[in-house]
C-alpha cells in the first residue's frame, strides 16, 4: 500500500521588538546569564506584567500578510504547568482568543496565530543534555519573556522537502514584514511538526505524533522524512502508531521517545487576571497596514505580471527577497536586459557561486550582472565565456565587458570570422561530414568539437550549426 | 510633648503638629517605635531600627506600619508565610513607594494571615495576631496585624489589602475604619498576590478624616499594573457633618438574624441605622437578589486564581527551598514545608475549580454569579446612594474557636465579599460596641464613588462618637497586664 504524509508545522517566532513581551527589558544577544532581567520577567512576588505594544502590531501585521482574522481584542490566559526555566509556574499565552485566526501562506493554510512569552533558556548539566539524567540545571533569564508569535498550520504540507520550502516562504514573509530576525540557528525560529500518514486516496486522518527540536531547516526535512519512514514501517509491520511527543537528535538522526511525565499536562487556561482585554482600536490596524511592505507572494505575482517570468523563476526570486532585490536593481541599471534570461543567471548561475549569502553582498553589481547577460543575448559572448566572466565577477567585481576583452571570452560571431575554421573542420572531418550531409546529425558533435577548440570555446554553437548545414546543403 | 501625647494624635493631627513645630518627626518615630517594638499582641514581624531618610511631602515625618504583603526594597516581605521566611524584595510596591514620595516612614511590617487567607490572622506562619480589646480574641483578617497595630495605638495608621474583607472585616472587629477602594484605583504592583481580580489596597486608620488623607496618597494611575486607572477625582478630605437627601439601601440578604448575623451586631447595626435617618438620610429595605450567592462564587474565584498566583513558590529561585532528590520531589517538598493548611486547602480547590472537564461547572459558573452581583449593586445604585450592612456579622471571636471549621470561617466575609466581587468601595467605621467588644458599619458605593462614602462615614462617625483610644493601653505595652473579657474604661 501506497502511504500519504499529512503534516502541519508549529512555528515559534521571536518577535523583533525592543523589549520583552511583558517587561521593559531589553530582548538579549548574547549578554552574560541573567543581566537582561526584572522582577517581572524573574516572576518575583508582586511583579504584574503589561503588554508590549509593538509584539500586539507585529502581530497584526503577521495576520494581515497571511489574510488572517484578526481578533477585535487581545485576550490573554494563563497556561499553567510546574518547570524552573517558567519562573511564575505559568505561561502568558492566549488560549480561545487568538490574535489571528485563518488564513494561508502560499499553499498552507493557517489555523492561527497568537503571542505568548518565551521560557527561560535551561542549561543541564551531565552527558544526555536531557533534564531526568543531568546531575544539575541552571537557569538563564535572559530569554524569559521574549515576544513569541506561535503559527500553527492546517496540515495541508505532504513531505519534508515541501515543509522545508514553505519554511522558507514563512522566513522570507516575516523577515520583509520586519517582525523578526527569523534565525533558525539562534532560535529565533523553531519549528514542531504534527506529522501522520494515511494510505494514499483516503481522507481520514492517520494518529499524529509531535515531533520537536528540528533546529535547522536542513534537520526538519530529514526529521520529517524519518518521522515519515518510520510511521510506515510500523503500520506495515502491522503495529500502530501511538499519539506522542518525539524527539529528533539531528546527530544520531535518532527518533525518541519523549517522557510521558514532561507532557502530561492539564494547564488549567484561564483569562489572565493581571491584563485586561484591549480593544484592537482602528489606528492600530491603520498603523499595522501602514507598516506592510510588499509580501512574497505579491511580489512573485508582479514578477510574473510585469516581466513575464516564469512561475517558478518568479517565486525564486520573491520567496528569497535579496535574489528578488537584486534581479529588481539589475533590471533597473538596464533597460534593455531582458528579465527572463536575467532571472535565470540570477537564480541559476548566480546562486551556484554564492550560495545562501545575499549577492547585494558579493562583489558582482546589479548593473555588471545586467551587462553580462546583455553581452549573451547579443551573442557578444557565448554561455562558456560569460560564466568564465561571472567567475571573474564574483571573485574580483569590474566590468564585464572590460574582462570579456582582457581574457578574449568574446564571442566569434558572423560567417566571415567563423567560416575558415569551419572549412577547416569539415576537411578534418570528411565522414562526419558525409554523414551529416546524409542526413545524419549524430557526428556535428565532431564538428563542433573542433571549432571550439579551434576558437577557444568562443564560438556560439548555434551560428556554428547554421553554418554546417548551410555549408553542407542541408 | 511626652511620646504619650505624640502618639494620641491622629495621623492628620499629627501632620498639623509637625507642621507647627509642636512635634518632630524624629520623637514622633522614636515614640511609636518603642511601642511597635515592644508590642505584646504579635502584630508586627518586623519593625524598623530608625527611621530611614525622609522625603519632602505632605505626610513628611509621619510613620506607616505596612502589611507584609507589600515588597518594600531590602526589608522582609513575606507575606506570613513560611516559603518567603526572610525573603527581602529587591524592588518595592508602587503604593509604598507614592507613600514615600508622601514623606511617610516606614515604622514595621505588619503581621497577616498566610498570602492574604484567612479571616482571623490565626493563618500566619508567625502565629496569631491577639485582639487589643480582648487578648483571648482574634483581631480579624486578614490584615489582623494592621488592624491590630493601629487599634492599640501601636503606629498612626497602617496599609493593607483587601480580598474578600480583609481591611474590612479586622477594622470592624478591632474597632477602627478601613477602607477597601474601587478595584483598580490603587496599584497592585508590588504587592504579593492573593487573587489579582480582587486584591485592592486599602487604609486602616483611627478614623474617617485618616482614612481619606491616607488613601488619597495611595491611589493612582501606574503603568506597571495594567489593571490600576487611578480615581477620576482627587481624595478630598471630609467635612459632612448630614445626611440630609442622601437614601441608603439595606439589603435584606447581608442584614438579619436569619443571614446568621449576631443579635447584638444587628442591634449596634439598626442604632446606627436611626442615627443615620435623624441626620437626614432615608432608609429602605431592598434587595441583593444574588448576594447570597456571593460566598459560594468568591471560594471558587479567588483560590482559582491563588492557585496559579502561588504556583511561582517553587524552591527554584527565592524563599524557602527543601531538598528534593528530583525536580519533582523539590518543588513537592518545598510547597509541603512552606504553605500552611488554609494554603493547601486554597490552592487544591482552585486547582480542581480550573481542571479540565470542571472548567465550566466552576470557574465558568462563578464568573456569572460574579456578573450577576454587579449588576445587582448597579441596579441598586441606581435607586440609593449607599448601600449599608453590618460588616461582620459577629464580634471578635475566641482565638482558636473556628480555626478547624474552614466554613464556619468563611462565614466572617459574608457581608463584605459581595463588594470585592462588584469591584465596588466601602468602608467599615466603627459602630458601637456589643458584648463590650467593637461592631463595624458598612458603606458601600458605586464604583469611584469614594468622596461619598467618605463624607457620608464622616458623617455618621461624629454622631455615634466612637472612643477607640480605649484600646491603646492594651496594644501591649508592656506595662499593661493582659487581660481578658470587655475592656476596661481606659483612657491614655
Amino acid at each position: 500500500m501506497k502511504y500519504e504524509p499529512v503534516i502541519g508545522l508549529e512555528i515559534h517566532v521571536q518577535l523583533g521588538t525592543r523589549t520583552k513581551m511583558f517587561c521593559g527589558c531589553e530582548l538579549t544577544f548574547g549578554e552574560p546569564p541573567n543581566t537582561r532581567t526584572c522582577p517581572v520577567c524573574l516572576g518575583l512576588p508582586g511583579a504584574l506584567p503589561v503588554v508590549n505594544a509593538r509584539a500586539i502590531h507585529f502581530g497584526l501585521m503577521t495576520g494581515m500578510a497571511m489574510g488572517s482574522e484578526l481578533a477585535p481584542r487581545s485576550v490573554f490566559h494563563r497556561k499553567n504547568y510546574f518547570y524552573p526555566d517558567l519562573p511564575k509556574g505559568y505561561q502568558i499565552s492566549q488560549y480561545d482568543e487568538p490574535l489571528c485566526l485563518g488564513g494561508r501562506l502560499g499553499d498552507v493554510r493557517i489555523h492561527r496565530v497568537h503571542l505568548e512569552e518565551d521560557a527561560a533558556k535551561l542549561v543541564h548539566v551531565g552527558a544526555s543534555g536531557r533534564i531526568h539524567s543531568s546531575s544539575s540545571s541552571v537557569v538563564d533569564f535572559n530569554r524569559g519573556g521574549t515576544p513569541l508569535a506561535e503559527i500553527v498550520t492546517e496540515p495541508d504540507l505532504r513531505s519534508g522537502e515541501q515543509a522545508r520550502e514553505w519554511l522558507t516562504l514563512l522566513r522570507t514573509t516575516l523577515r520583509q514584514l520586519g517582525v523578526s530576525d527569523v534565525n533558525m540557528e539562534e532560535g529565533s525560529l523553531r519549528c514542531d511538526a504534527n506529522i501522520s500518514v494515511r494510505p494514499e486516496g483516503t481522507t481520514e486522518l492517520g494518529t499524529k505524533t509531535e515531533l520537536k527540536n528540528m533546529n535547522s531547516f536542513r534537520f526538519l526535512e530529514r526529521g520529517i522524512r524519518a518521522e515519515v519512514a518510520r510511521q510506515i514501517e510500523l503500520l506495515e509491520s502491522g503495529g500502530e502508531v501511538v499519539q506522542e511527543t518525539l524527539h529528533y537528535d539531528p546527530r544520531s538522526e535518532r527518533i525518541t521517545s519523549m517522557r510521558s511525565k514532561e507532557e502530561a499536562h492539564d494547564y488549567r487556561y484561564f483569562p489572565e487576571p493581571d491584563l485586561v482585554p484591549v480593544r484592537i482600536e482602528q489606528a492600530m490596524l491603520d498603523e499595522a497596514r501602514g507598516a506592510m511592505p510588499e509580501l512574497p507572494a505579491d511580489r512573485a505575482a508582479r514578477l510574473e505580471r510585469e516581466h513575464g517570468l516564469s512561475e517558478a523563476s518568479a517565486k525564486q526570486l520573491a520567496f528569497r527577497a535579496e535574489l528578488g532585490d537584486f534581479f529588481e536593481a539589475a533590471l533597473g541599471s538596464d533597460g534593455d536586459v531582458p528579465a527572463q534570461p536575467l532571472a535565470h543567471w540570477v537564480t541559476g548561475e548566480l546562486v551556484a557561486r554564492i550560495g545562501d549569502s545575499d549577492p547585494g553582498d558579493s562583489r558582482v553589481e546589479p548593473v555588471a550582472l545586467a551587462a553580462l547577460v546583455g553581452m549573451v543575448e547579443r551573442k557578444e559572448v557565448n554561455q562558456g565565456g560569460a560564466r568564465q566572466a561571472l567567475d571573474c565577477l564574483v571573485a574580483d567585481g569590474g566590468e564585464p565587458r572590460a574582462i570579456v576583452e582582457a581574457q578574449g571570452l568574446g564571442a566569434i560571431g558572423g560567417e566571415d570570422e567563423l567560416s575558415g575554421v569551419i572549412d577547416a573542420a569539415l576537411a578534418a572531418n570528411a565522414d562526419a561530414a558525409a554523414k551529416i550531409q546524409g542526413g545524419n546529425e549524430k557526428p556535428m558533435g565532431a564538428i563542433l568539437g573542433y571549432v571550439m577548440r579551434e576558437t577557444k570555446g568562443r564560438a556560439d554553437g548555434g551560428e556554428v550549426t547554421r553554418l554546417v548545414r548551410e555549408k553542407l546543403g542541408v | 510633648m511626652t511620646a504619650t501625647d505624640a502618639v494620641a494624635f491622629t495621623a492628620a493631627q499629627a501632620v498639623d503638629a509637625l507642621a507647627r513645630g509642636d512635634l518632630s518627626a524624629g520623637e514622633l518615630f522614636a515614640a511609636y517605635r518603642e511601642r511597635a517594638a515592644g508590642e505584646e499582641l504579635n502584630a508586627f514581624t518586623w519593625v524598623a531600627e530608625e527611621a530611614p531618610a525622609v522625603q519632602d511631602g505632605p505626610l513628611k515625618g509621619v510613620p506607616v506600619a505596612v502589611k507584609d504583603l507589600f515588597c518594600t526594597r531590602g526589608v522582609p516581605s513575606q507575606s506570613g508565610s513560611r516559603i518567603l521566611e526572610g525573603y527581602r524584595p529587591p524592588y518595592t510596591a508602587t503604593v509604598v513607594e507614592n507613600l514615600e514620595r508622601a514623606g511617610t516612614t516606614l515604622l514595621g511590617k505588619t503581621n497577616q494571615d498566610e498570602f492574604a487567607m484567612g479571616s482571623s490572622n490565626e493563618n500566619s506562619a508567625f502565629g496569631p495576631v491577639l485582639n487589643p480589646w480582648d487578648r483571648g480574641r482574634v483581631p480579624g483578617g486578614s490584615s489582623g496585624g494592621s488592624a491590630a497595630a493601629v487599634a492599640a495605638g501601636l503606629t498612626p495608621w497602617a496599609i493593607a489589602t483587601d480580598t474578600g474583607g480583609s481591611i474590612r472585616q479586622p477594622a470592624a472587629l478591632c474597632g477602627i475604619v478601613g477602607m477597601k477602594p474601587t478595584y483598580g484605583a490603587v496599584s497592585r504592583y508590588g504587592m504579593i498576590a492573593f487573587a489579582s481580580s480582587l486584591d485592592q489596597a486599602g487604609p486602616l486608620t483611627r478614623d474617617v478624616t485618616d482614612a481619606a488623607l491616607l488613601l488619597g496618597h495611595m491611589v493612582s494611575r501606574d503603568p506597571r499594573d495594567s489593571t490600576s486607572i487611578g480615581l477620576p477625582e482627587a481624595i478630598r478630605l471630609p467635612d459632612a457633618r448630614r445626611l440630609d437627601g442622601i437614601r441608603l439601601g439595606v439589603p435584606e440578604e447581608l442584614s438579619g438574624e436569619a443571614e446568621g448575623i449576631e443579635p447584638g451586631v444587628m442591634e449596634a447595626f439598626e442604632a446606627t441605622l436611626r442615627v443615620a435617618q435623624e441626620l437626614g438620610a432615608s432608609l429602605e429595605t431592598m434587595r441583593l437578589p444574588h448576594a447570597e450567592h456571593g460566598l459560594s462564587a468568591y471560594y471558587v474565584l479567588a483560590p482559582a486564581e491563588a492557585s496559579s498566583n502561588l504556583a511561582r513558590y517553587d524552591g527554584v529561585r527565592y524563599g524557602l527551598r527543601s531538598d528534593g532528590s528530583d525536580l519533582v520531589s523539590l518543588y513537592t517538598q518545598t510547597r509541603h514545608d512552606g504553605f500552611g493548611p488554609e494554603v493547601k486547602r486554597r490552592i487544591m480547590l482552585g486547582t480542581y475549580a480550573l481542571s479540565s472537564g470542571y472548567y465550566d461547572a466552576y470557574y465558568g459558573r462563578a464568573q456569572k454569579v460574579r456578573t450577576k452581583i454587579a449588576q445587582d449593586f448597579h441596579e441598586a445604585f441606581e435607586r440609593f446612594d449607599f448601600v449599608v450592612t453590618p460588616t461582620a456579622p459577629t464580634v471578635a471571636f475566641g482565638l482558636g474557636t473556628k480555626v478547624h471549621d474552614p466554613l464556619a470561617m468563611y462565614l466572617n466575609d459574608y457581608c463584605t465579599v459581595p463588594m470585592s466581587l462588584a469591584g465596588t468601595p466601602a468602608i467599615s467605621i466603627p459602630n458601637g460596641l456589643s458584648e463590650g467588644l467593637p461592631t463595624g458599619f458598612q458603606i458601600a458605593g458605586p464604583a469611584f464613588s469614594e468622596n461619598a462614602i467618605l463624607d457620608a462615614a464622616h458623617a455618621l462617625e461624629g454622631a455615634i462618637g466612637f472612643d477607640g483610644s480605649r484600646a491603646f493601653s492594651r496594644g501591649g505595652m508592656p506595662s499593661t497586664p493582659p487581660e481578658r473579657g470587655a475592656p476596661g474604661p481606659l483612657g491614655l
